[in-house]
């Protein structure tokens, strides 16, 4: 590889390692409260902010982060207020938000919907970077509450008798998958982005037979597999998500036919 | 109930209702301090409920609850002690049983158990005949192992007040036996309350130091050498109460 595709590859893996140790970090949480539909759903809201940053001709995370914010304080809002439950409020925003992104997206924009829709390395700059760092501080800033998480995940009302504030720290957990989720879009795209939740703490579930554990070893898997299907991408020049995907569906593979019944 | 003791339970005509109905309408009573107050009552009768009130889990519609003469809020959770009786736990969740009763300990779930909380959690498992299962994961276990994981869980951090909903449930004979010994020991080391919804009166009467019998209202309570007459009994239950096999023959009503 050239002077050119490190000069590329630099700020895309980079970015990608730290976003991969974040989304395996909130990932466990996604995977075992069974909210993969959520993480989908809130990066296609996503789109809808990006379309708007492009449209007024700024940055797309500064309006895609408040945007899918609101778009998850929604649907916490319409599943207390409704009692629906949240997957129906998240596929009626979430499709909402995609096609005012499919309406307002300029047409004639150098990097088209599919770039944001699928993921492109060569759209990653070093300021995805910085967000990607602030977010890891987020996230050990969050190392207190993976406890509080934990403990809701496993049994909610217990972890309230204790008096833990789960309803407050819920709503964290929803506002942190929100925002992983745009800081994402750029590296492996809207309809990929969920697969970064959901893959390595899938895969951890499978090898491990306590919730550390599995937290342990998902950030190694995404740790591992997001700067190896960068390389593959950089390489053969295959979409970015895709290439880290496709990586990570393998390994999924093999410990899901390793696994002991 | 409590003839000037100092009470652990204190509900001042407590009334909640859960959609058009009401499961629990103008309760008053006193638990005193270091009772064994068993709450008997039909299915659907606010059992369930009235714990879940003392948990903090269900606001009340009316009135107010004290434990140990202070606001629900105010009060230690790690004072308390609980065994649900319906686990509303992630199964698929991976976490062993001494994962789940470190929770007693620390009031939330551990990255990583320190030696003195795994020997604390290992003698509470020993204390209920599961130490052998410490390491198995909690979504093999059978229901009765499964209580007595929660019942290790709330004797693990030495509450002043255990609350229980149908411990035994799932249990067979021995194990409900050994139950029943287990609390009574626990609550004379520790001076401590316990609070347990049952079905079966004659357990009840056996082991209680108080009895309330609630459907919706509070029907009756007092100690347990007295106990409601047989019209109260039949109003509640439509009958005289449930009986254990193992107790009906000698059992005496008041």
């Amino acid at each position: 590889m050239d002077d050119f595709y490190w000069l590329v590859l630099a700020p895309a893996l980079c970015g990608g390692t730290l976003i991969a140790l974040v989304s395996a970090w909130v990932g466990v949480f996604v995977v075992q409260r069974g909210l993969s539909f959520v993480g989908a759903g809130l990066a296609h809201a996503a789109f809808g902010g990006v379309a708007l940053g492009v449209l007024w001709g700024i940055e797309p995370l500064y309006v895609a982060l408040p945007f899918t914010m609101l778009v998850a304080s929604l649907v916490v809002f319409i599943r207390n207020r409704t009692g629906l439950q949240s997957d129906t409020a998240i596929g009626i925003l979430f499709t909402s938000a995609m096609a005012l992104g499919m309406i307002v997206f300029p047409q004639d924009n150098a990097a088209g919907p599919m770039s944001y829709l699928f993921g492109d390395i060569l759209l990653v700059r070093w300021f995805d970077c910085i967000a990607a760092a602030v977010l890891v501080f987020v996230a050990l800033g969050s190392m207190r509450l993976w406890s509080s998480w934990a403990y809701a995940t496993f049994d909610k009302d217990q972890a309230k008798a204790d008096g833990l504030p789960v309803t407050r720290h819920d709503m964290y957990l929803i506002l942190f998958i929100a925002a992983t989720v745009v800081v994402s879009i750029k590296l492996v795209g809207i309809v990929l982005t969920s697969a970064l939740l959901i893959i390595p703490p899938a895969t951890a579930r499978l090898c491990t037979r306590t919730f550390s554990g599995m937290t342990v070893v998902a950030l190694f898997i995404s740790g591992i597999t997001v700067p190896a299907g960068l390389m593959l991408s950089a390489l053969y020049s295959w979409p970015s998500g895709a290439s880290i995907i496709a990586i990570q569906a393998l390994v999924f593979t093999g410990a899901a036919l390793l696994k002991r019944s | 109930m409590t003839d000037g003791q100092p009470s652990a339970v204190q509900c001042d005509g407590i009334s909640v209702q859960l959609g058009e109905q009401f499961a629990l309408q103008h309760v008053s009573m006193s638990i005193p301090v270091g009772a064994f107050c068993t709450i008997l009552g039909p299915n659907g009768g606010g059992k369930s409920t009235f714990l879940r009130v003392l948990l903090g889990l269900q606001a009340v519609t009316r009135g107010s609850v004290q434990l140990f003469d202070a606001p629900i809020s105010a009060v230690n959770p790690r004072r308390i002690g609980t065994v649900p009786q319906s686990k509303r736990y992630d199964q698929n969740f991976p976490a062993r049983a001494l994962d789940v009763v470190a929770t007693g300990i620390h009031g939330k779930w551990s990255f990583r158990l320190d030696e003195t909380t795994r020997a604390s959690c290992l003698q509470a498992l020993d204390r209920v005949g599961l130490r052998s299962l410490a390491d198995r994961r909690v979504g093999v276990l059978s229901g009765g192992e499964l209580q007595r994981v929660y019942l290790a869980r709330a004797l693990v951090r030495q509450p002043e007040l255990l609350l229980l909903d149908e411990p035994a449930t799932g249990m067979d004979v021995r194990s409900e036996a050994d139950l029943h010994s287990i609390l009574e020991d626990y609550q004379t080391d520790h001076t401590a309350t316990v609070v347990m919804v049952s079905h079966d009166w004659s357990t009840a009467k056996h082991h209680s130091s108080h009895i309330m019998l609630l459907n919706s209202t509070l029907r009756w309570s007092g100690a347990s050498t007295d106990g409601p007459d047989d019209e109260v009994m039949r109003e509640v239950f439509g009958h005289r109460g449930h009986m254990h096999p193992m107790t009906q023959v000698g059992c005496t009503h008041g």
